[in-house]
């Protein structure tokens, strides 16, 4: 099994250049059973992330530009009256895949958002009065521009909660800017990618996650932050971070090839688990993180 | 230290500091009071508006300001009261240059101090009771200081809270000093003078008017209580100064005590055994129910059966003594006893003279049944207002006004029978008493103050004659409350109306009974037996100490164990091996942060100490196995408690 993990993380690497605390986030994410969302300015990386991952793993991919004039029925899908039937014939949309790239979400419309959102807290959508499961395993890697840029729509908070991760790309460092440029790494060669992994095996992990040890030293710790955040600022985490940041854990540790959890574990995953449903101030989880002691 | 804690620090000290002023008010001259508010405030508008520290400029001449109205108020630095308004007055004033915490601290240490000195003026339940508000306020104010780095302030009753336990936990200590620091027989230093002013009581002389000022203070004289039975209302007279020698209007004890021989006494009928509990009054009387036998040992029985104390009574006194209502006094009269006893000025109060030569064919008993039976038929008065007496005051009193209180019956009918031929003398003390039924004993105001008579009879000996009950006999059956019409003014406390409030008053006394005997009362005497009680034996100064020191040492050493052991018992073998590890890595100035993870601590401290980097990872990764793995493998605790010995670190010097 560590072997998988190591050549997911290996494959994907060689695509996305200098970046390997991202990529072993999103797997991380992925393994935990939650959703991810990166947040970053436009150009960097954050299809391609989605687009190599879907492929390492060997899981279908679907891709769809969120616009303003995106509908819920462009995700999810229609029925459409057949006339040799006689019958409404129901047309799935790009939502039944493994893995689905809503690209640019915060540019879509509060309505069709919140569609997307529901199928990915349900696992299943309704059209016409008739229910589709969406396949298993089924993840939703949306990524949107930041806050501030022009023609988008703020996810709420509510929505925010349902993304177990968000995190952010950022610039590369100057090897790989330099790998980049040499035309070694980036999209135009996710092509050659081979899957190493799938779905079963992918199932597999994401069962082995639930195995991985948490002592009650650290459900102490995990409760202290939690608590902490409740009284220290100015929103808490909900009961569903908390579990998130569990999870996360675990999967970081099983990524690490650990059958346990440790501090390290929740510190790594933290960040990315709690930032944006935190939300105001960008260093708030490293203040978490300095104020609470390790029991 | 945060502006805003500073701020809120700074309200809480004038708060408390607000409280202990305000506790102390009765005992400050106004000015001090104004000053000292004057001060806080002062300080307060100083931190509101960002004002500057006043200069020293500013600051001398107000100190020498405040030194010259004490001097002035008090004619001098010394005494309790000049001591008092000053280091009220100067402690407010050290809050116009607290700046640090040493300042503060040093303000409310003599906060708590200005609270203790409360017992020097006064150690009632009520005292006792103010003082503790102040005393939650300072300690409340003391854990503020040790707050002043907390993140945000946190509720006023959080601190409140604090100190009321912290005060709580302070009760234990201060039962086993109570109980075992060595008394010391008499105060522990002599308290000045103006410590016993405006204490009340009877005087050693009587005058018109003496008796009926004293009637409208309800202040208690004395309580007693009876072994066995109490005698009747009207028996219940209690003897104090035997007055002698007349003079002008007043009378006082005979000038010249030298050579008087004791009168004799011979008691019959059943013994009234008592325990008497007095007031201060600064003055010698030890009141006794008449006629005593048994005395205390370190009191005096006069040659006319009154008691003194060897030195004025300034704290409260409780003896037992004996007594008998039926005796024989002074059956034998000496020649020079019967003239002092006869003694009147020439050429005052004719008229009385006149009347009492016209009894001269009759017997002395039929003497005074005709005197008595004057009273009881002329329109005599008894009331506290008597009208202003002439320059014959007997006279003018048997013959124009006859409105009068006990001692102008006293006065006059003495007089009467000196004139007459019969010796007499008046007696001074306190009639009756108000029965409180919580606690079973009597309480004797001085609104009770009284004066008979007693005449000499030939075989008879000293009789008492009480002229007051010819003319007003509910005065000595019911007490002064029923004897009196509305118009006079009586304390609140003598009058028989409010039932309801007389009884919470005979309640509160009966509390205050019990803390004067058991809390004030505790003495060296009561200490020893006491304490023989619990030991056995007669226990030495040295034993007390030993033993108050024992014990508190046991207390503080039990309570720093239990919180110690509370403190391991939260560490498992694993957790306390890593203790021992970082005590080590401590040597080497290294401390985990907050929030640092054994790992990434072991990874910066093996950077500080390369050579030892293998191990230092080592335990780290030992430890976090021990703690977060499942059914971590046993032997990993001996490696890691190897792991640790292994470690060498030097001392930092």
């Amino acid at each position: 099994m560590q072997n998988t993990i190591q050549a997911i993380l290996r494959a994907t690497s060689q695509i996305i250049l200098g970046k390997e605390r991202q990529v072993k986030l999103s797997l991380t994410c992925l393994l935990a059973g939650g959703h991810l969302l990166i947040e970053d300015v436009p150009g960097m990386g954050k299809t391609t992330l989605a687009n190599t991952l879907a492929q390492v793993l060997g899981l279908s991919f679907r891709r769809t530009q969120f616009t303003s004039d995106l509908l819920p029925a462009d995700i999810i899908g229609v029925s459409i009256f057949d006339l040799n039937t006689s019958n409404f014939q129901f047309h799935a949309g790009p939502i039944f895949t493994n893995i689905l790239l809503a690209d640019e979400i915060n540019r879509a419309t509060p309505k069709t958002q919140s569609a997307l959102l529901e199928a990915m807290e349900e696992h299943q959508v309704t059209v016409d009065g008739s229910t589709h499961l969406l396949s298993q395993p089924f993840f939703v890697i949306a990524t949107q521009n930041p806050k501030h840029h022009i023609g988008t729509f703020a996810l709420p908070e509510s929505q925010l909660d349902r993304f177990l991760m968000c995190i952010t790309l950022g610039y590369p460092d100057a090897l790989s800017e330099r790998a980049l440029l040499k035309n070694q790494g980036g999209r135009a060669n996710a092509g050659s990618i081979q899957a190493v992994c799938d779905v079963e095996s992918l199932l597999k992990l994401q069962r082995l996650v639930n195995q991985v040890h948490v002592s009650d030293a650290l459900l102490d710790y995990l409760q202290a932050l939690i608590q902490h955040t409740r009284t220290q600022t100015a929103e808490g985490l909900s009961p569903r971070a908390g579990l998130g940041l569990r999870q996360c854990a675990q999967a970081w540790a099983l990524i690490d090839g650990r059958n346990f959890v440790t501090p390290e574990d929740v510190q790594a995953v933290l960040p990315s688990v709690v930032a944006h449903r935190l939300a105001q101030e960008s260093d708030v989880a490293k203040q978490i993180l300095e104020q609470v002691a390790i029991p | 230290m945060n502006q805003l804690l500073n701020f809120q620090l700074l309200k809480w000290l004038l708060v408390s500091l607000a409280a202990v002023l305000a506790t102390h008010t009765p005992n400050l001259p106004v000015w001090v009071i104004i000053a000292s508010i004057g001060f806080g405030t002062w300080r307060f508008l100083m931190d509101k508006y960002r004002w500057p520290f006043p200069k020293i400029w500013l600051l001398l001449p107000i100190t020498l300001l405040i030194c010259v109205g004490i001097v002035f108020t008090f004619k001098g630095f010394f005494g309790r009261d000049a001591s008092l308004s000053l280091l009220m007055v100067m402690c407010s004033l050290k809050l116009l240059e607290t700046k640090n915490i040493r300042d503060y601290m040093l303000v409310i240490v003599m906060a708590y101090f200005l609270v203790g000195n409360l017992f020097l003026f006064s150690q009632t339940i009520t005292t006792f009771g103010l003082s503790i508000p102040p005393l939650l306020l300072l300690t409340a104010t003391l854990i503020h200081i040790s707050y002043k780095n907390a993140d945000k302030p946190k509720p006023i009753i959080f601190y409140l809270k604090l100190a009321g336990q912290l005060l709580l936990q302070a009760v234990p200590v201060m039962l086993i000093l109570f109980v075992l620091f060595p008394r010391i027989p008499g105060p522990l230093w002599g308290l000045p003078q103006d410590a016993n002013s405006g204490m009340s009581g009877l005087g050693d002389s009587l005058q018109f008017g003496n008796i009926s000022n004293l009637t409208k203070n309800s202040a208690i004289a004395f309580r007693v209580q009876f072994k066995g039975a109490a005698p009747e209302q009207s028996q219940l007279y209690w003897r104090g100064p035997v007055l002698w020698h007349q003079e002008d209007r007043s009378w006082t004890m005979s000038s010249n005590k030298i050579g008087l021989q004791t009168e004799s006494l011979k008691v019959f009928g059943k013994r009234i055994q008592y325990t008497m509990t007095l007031e201060p009054h600064n003055r010698l009387w030890m009141l006794m129910l008449d006629m005593p036998t048994l005395i205390p040992h370190d009191a005096n029985l006069t040659h006319d059966y009154s008691m003194i104390a060897e030195k004025p009574i300034r704290t409260r006194l409780r003896y037992d003594a004996t007594s008998f209502s039926s005796y024989q006094l002074g059956v034998n009269l000496g020649e020079r006893e019967r003239l002092l006893n006869l003694q009147i000025n020439e050429g005052e109060n004719p008229r009385t003279v006149q009347l009492a030569k016209s009894w001269q064919g009759l017997s002395a008993p039929d003497k005074i049944n005709t005197a008595l039976q004057r009273f009881r038929q002329l329109p005599f008065v008894y009331t506290l207002k008597p009208p202003i007496l002439g320059n014959n005051p007997v006279d003018d009193f048997l013959f124009n006004t006859k409105r009068g209180f006990c001692e102008h019956y006293a006065t006059s009918f003495v007089y009467l029978m000196r004139a007459a031929g019969v010796p007499a003398r008046i007696i001074t003390g306190y009639q009756g008493g108000e029965y409180n039924p919580n606690g079973s004993y009597y309480i004797v105001r001085q609104s009770d103050a009284h004066a008979w008579a007693e005449v000499w009879l030939a075989n008879k000996g000293w009789l008492r004659i009480d002229p007051t009950a010819a003319v007003s006999p509910e005065r000595i059956e019911n007490g002064i409350n029923d004897s009196l019409d509305e118009t006079d003014e009586l304390p609140l406390m003598a009058r028989a109306d409010y039932p309801w409030l007389k009884k919470a008053y005979l309640n509160w006394d009966s509390v205050n009974n019990s803390w004067n005997q058991w809390i004030l009362g505790y003495d060296d005497k009561k200490q020893l037996d006491f304490l023989k009680k619990l030991s056995g034996k007669n226990m030495s100064l040295q034993e007390m100490l030993m033993w108050m020191i024992g014990i508190i040492a046991l207390i503080l050493g039990l309570t720093a164990y239990f919180l110690i052991r509370k403190q391991k018992a939260k560490l498992n073998p694993a957790q306390r091996l890593y203790a021992q590890y970082l005590k080590l890595l401590k040597r080497a100035g290294l401390t985990p942060r907050n929030g640092e993870t054994t790992s990434d601590f072991a990874t910066r401290a093996s950077k500080n100490l390369p050579n030892q980097k293998t191990q230092i990872l080592d335990i780290a990764q030992r430890y976090n196995v021990i703690t977060y793995s499942q059914s971590p493998n046993p032997e990993l605790l001996q490696d890691l408690a190897q792991c640790i010995k292994q470690l060498n670190i030097p001392k930092q010097s």
